[in-house]
């Protein structure tokens, strides 16, 4: 009986084995298919498709509820707000076709586009206008999704294309949050099913997404700027691995990855490299409410005896630009350049500095870091080493992204940490994790009157000159109180096929695909 | 049948306990679901409504209890991280995982079994030595550097192989061969080299026996004394060690799926895991001890079936 059944079992092994050498001869004609296809993209006329690897999934495909950049870098293809956030940082009307502001400061009134679709067909209201505020300040039944608009008075649509919104006070800064980033417009139709099946006026509809494996966006044909997007399919494959992602990009599985820095000299002869400055400030910080690091001086001379250029040469390979306060030069006029020369490497000035607040032999202390990322534990090794030589003795804590968030960012129960902050197309938005009663984000507990004050003074300044002057002496502040080691902005490496124009970097994560085409 | 129900409780048993241990846990672990997902960029107010939604701000007891509810309906409950129904969720990922672990297994099977049988008959030859000394390297091995050497070696040089990604058989068989081969290799390799010196020791344990001293002076030719007695006698430590096997491959998946990024259950539980999102966990763990105890159940069966010695007790 047990023979038969071992024969059973070897004619199985021969039906597989007959089955993979045929299919080794489908493959052979499967990739010859994929070089057809391959050239086919090559020529206008075919069907384009991208393929687009990113990290993680993101969190919602709801515009209104996700808050991860990394949501954004990709469902921002899908939809539109009154105002298109531009690669300089600048903002140009959207679905908004123009706007007046009131003499007060109080009172928008948009003028918003006509004959704009959204993906379902249905023609852009202001009726739809008004529902994704609505929705956005927890007017119509349902929870409050953003406080961006608590300083909303009224909102109100006094004929159909027609918009007005009121203040209770002037912002300054208003207009940045009626990007897709923060209020993209949504039909009112879909009301429910943003999340399942988002519809938006974007140049991309959505098509199909898979958990942990991929999210498809078609071709909008009916989009409202003429002639775009070129592309017909847009594919975001989801692949957490940076060595993993050169790989697909080398075997030609995707077209488009970022490169960590000390790859790119594999890939720089048959690929494009482009580089994007993240906007991001990369630093480590410390609890400013406990001692020692309540004290200025033990703050100075930590950013002293911590080697930047140490941190950029062996983190980025090369790829980043020092900083020294929390802005990056991807803000243009916004940046108050040479803060980064201010703390320069000097051991034994910072050991004199340690003297005076009263640790003449250091002190022992510890840096939690998340492991999400390699960068955040391979920079505290470098920490570690330059702090040593000043007679402080750090002691690194590991922990996963979960636990640093309640840990460290929402419970501030931490010594030291080193994180990046992610880049906004908003210098106020950068700049307010500092304010004192900003307690959900001033982990750093930090508290500084002036500071305070010259983000109160910004918000009622309305000429752009000044405002930048406020920005920039917020800068300032964050330096002289050496807040925090601002070591750098590191520039994000894309790596794509030759053959692809059209990509735009902004200063925030968007992989915008509008203008992307293959020559 | 009394056999069967016994079993039947047992593994009753078993699942609850594991429920309100990994439930236990996730509450013991820092680290908060709606946080982790939302990440720096999020405010009191996001945080807030979405926890509502989730109806995580209610009491833990209630939060069980609901779950086991829903699990006798068969509705395992929504994924905090995806916010979709964890069965579907499930459902699109055990195909990869079930690929490639049974075709694990079958590698492990028609190289491990030969190979041992093959030893065996040679003890003490070089072939013997020499194979022997093989299988420590093999077993030493870790599999994600076993895994990143086959893609940097074979993935990347013979563009039949795929090394991002899932075809379905639906699809393509050989596209789907051309991304599950490569990962069940990843797990084969450090397991037939454990298992075939297994059956290498069981043989020659066998081979040494009166009753094969027996048939062979009563002048059987060598292919049936192996064959049809040897091996036969065999089967019951190897079967035993293979059930083992299954569930080491289902746990190898967990690595090899992340490697060859093949979005599989283990590549979800990982995501599960570093998200807090326990309503996910659950289900995988639920769909993880399902599989072993049936693994063991199906092994205890076979027993009786090789050895009708072996009664069902």
């Amino acid at each position: 009986m047990f023979k038969r059944k071992y024969w059973l079992v070897l004619a199985l092994l021969f039906v597989m084995f007959i089955i993979s050498a045929c299919s080794e001869e489908g493959t052979e004609t499967n990739t010859e298919n994929e070089g057809e296809k391959e050239t086919a993209t090559a020529t206008p006329a075919g069907p384009q498709e991208i393929r687009v690897r990113v990290n993680d999934d993101p969190d919602f495909l709801d515009p209104h509820r996700a808050t991860a950049s990394l949501s954004f870098q990709q469902i921002l293809n899908m939809f539109e707000g009154l105002f298109l956030p531009q690669p300089d940082g600048s903002l140009t009307e959207g679905l908004a076709e123009s706007y007046e502001v009131s003499e007060d400061g109080l009172t928008y009134t948009f003028k918003i586009r006509q004959g704009v679709k959204f993906h379902n067909g249905d023609p852009l209201t202001t009726d739809d206008v008004v529902y994704t505020f609505e929705r956005l300040m927890g007017l119509n039944g349902g929870e409050k999704l953003s406080k961006n608009f608590d300083n909303v008075a009224s909102i109100d649509a006094p004929d159909a294309t027609t918009f007005v919104m009121t203040l209770k006070e002037p912002n300054s800064n208003f207009l940045y949050s009626l990007t897709a980033l923060q209020s993209a417009i949504l039909p009112k139709s879909n009301d429910g099913k943003h999340n399942e099946n988002p519809i938006g006026t974007g140049p991309f509809a959505f098509a199909k997404y898979s958990p942990g494996t991929n999210l498809e966006l078609k071709k909008n044909e009916e989009y409202w700027q003429e002639g775009l997007p070129y592309l017909d399919k847009v594919t975001f494959v989801y692949q957490s691995d940076d060595q993993a992602a050169v790989m697909n990009l080398l075997a030609g599985e995707v077209d488009l990855t970022g490169v960590p820095g000390h790859r790119v000299a594999e890939v720089e002869g048959s690929f494009n490299i482009s580089h994007q400055n993240n906007n991001s400030s990369l630093i480590i910080t410390f609890n400013e409410e406990k001692e020692p690091f309540n004290n200025l001086k033990v703050r100075q001379a930590i950013n002293m005896a911590i080697s930047k250029q140490d941190i950029i040469d062996s983190i980025f390979s090369g790829y980043a630009t020092p900083q020294g306060s929390n802005m990056s030069p991807a803000m243009g006029d916004y940046y108050l350049d040479g803060l980064q020369d201010v703390y320069s490497f000097d051991v034994e000035k910072a050991k004199k500095l340690l003297a005076e607040a009263g640790y003449p032999d250091g002190f022992k202390t510890k840096i939690t870091v998340s492991s999400h990322n390699d960068m955040y534990p391979n920079i505290a090794q470098i920490a570690v080493e330059n702090l040593k030589q000043i007679g402080i003795d750090v002691e690194i804590e590991t922990v996963e992204w979960g636990i640093w968030l309640e840990r460290v960012y929402f419970g501030r129960d931490y010594e030291m940490t080193t994180i990046d902050l992610t880049g906004r197309p908003s210098a106020y938005e950068i700049l307010n994790d500092y304010i004192s009663t900003n307690d959900n984000e001033n982990f750093f507990r930090f508290k500084n009157d002036e500071y305070d004050q010259v983000m109160a003074d910004v918000l009622k300044e309305t000429d752009r000159e000044k405002q930048i002057e406020y920005y920039q002496r917020a800068q300032e502040i964050l330096t002289e109180q050496a807040t925090a080691v601002y070591i750098a902005d590191y520039e994000i490496l894309w790596g794509s096929k030759k053959n692809i124009t059209g990509l735009k970097s902004y200063p925030f994560w968007f992989h915008d695909m509008k203008e992307v085409k293959f020559n | 049948m009394l056999y069967i129900i016994r079993r039947l409780v047992l593994f009753i048993v078993t699942v609850a306990l594991v429920s309100i241990i990994t439930f236990g846990v996730f509450q013991i672990l820092p680290g908060d679901p709606v946080k982790t997902m939302l990440g720096t960029e999020a405010d009191e107010v996001q945080i807030e409504s979405l926890r509502k939604e989730l109806g995580l701000d209610r009491p833990l007891h209630e939060q069980y209890m609901d779950w086991v509810q829903g699990l006798f309906t068969g509705d395992l409950g929504n994924s905090i991280r995806f916010s979709m129904p964890v069965s579907d969720l499930l459902m699109d990922r055990l195909p990869v995982t079930l690929s490639v672990a049974s075709l694990a297994l079958v590698i492990v099977l028609f190289v491990a079994l030969p190979l041992g049988i093959f030893v065996a008959k040679r003890q003490n030859k070089i072939s013997d030595v020499l194979l022997s000394s093989a299988t420590q390297l093999g077993m030493a091995i870790p599999s994600f550097w076993l895994g990143m050497i086959l893609i940097i070696y074979i993935g990347m040089n013979f563009d039949f192989f795929k090394i991002n990604g899932y075809v379905p058989w639906s699809e393509s068989i050989a596209g789907a061969l051309s991304t599950l081969v490569l990962p069940a290799l990843t797990i084969a390799i450090p397991q037939i080299a454990v298992k075939f010196r297994y059956v290498r020791t069981s043989i020659l344990e066998q081979m040494q026996l009166d009753y094969v001293r027996t048939i062979r002076s009563k002048g059987l030719p060598e292919k049936i004394v192996m064959y049809k007695h040897i091996l036969k006698n065999s089967m019951i430590p190897i079967l035993t060690i293979f059930g083992l096997i299954t569930a080491e491959v289902v746990a190898g998946t967990i690595i090899v799926e992340q490697v060859f990024a093949l979005p599989g259950v283990g590549q979800l539980l990982i995501t599960s895991i570093s998200y807090r999102d326990f309503p996910l966990v659950q289900g995988i763990v639920m769909y993880i001890t399902v599989t072993v105890v049936f693994i063991n159940f199906v092994v205890d069966i076979l027993y009786s079936v090789i050895d009708p010695r072996i009664r069902l007790r």
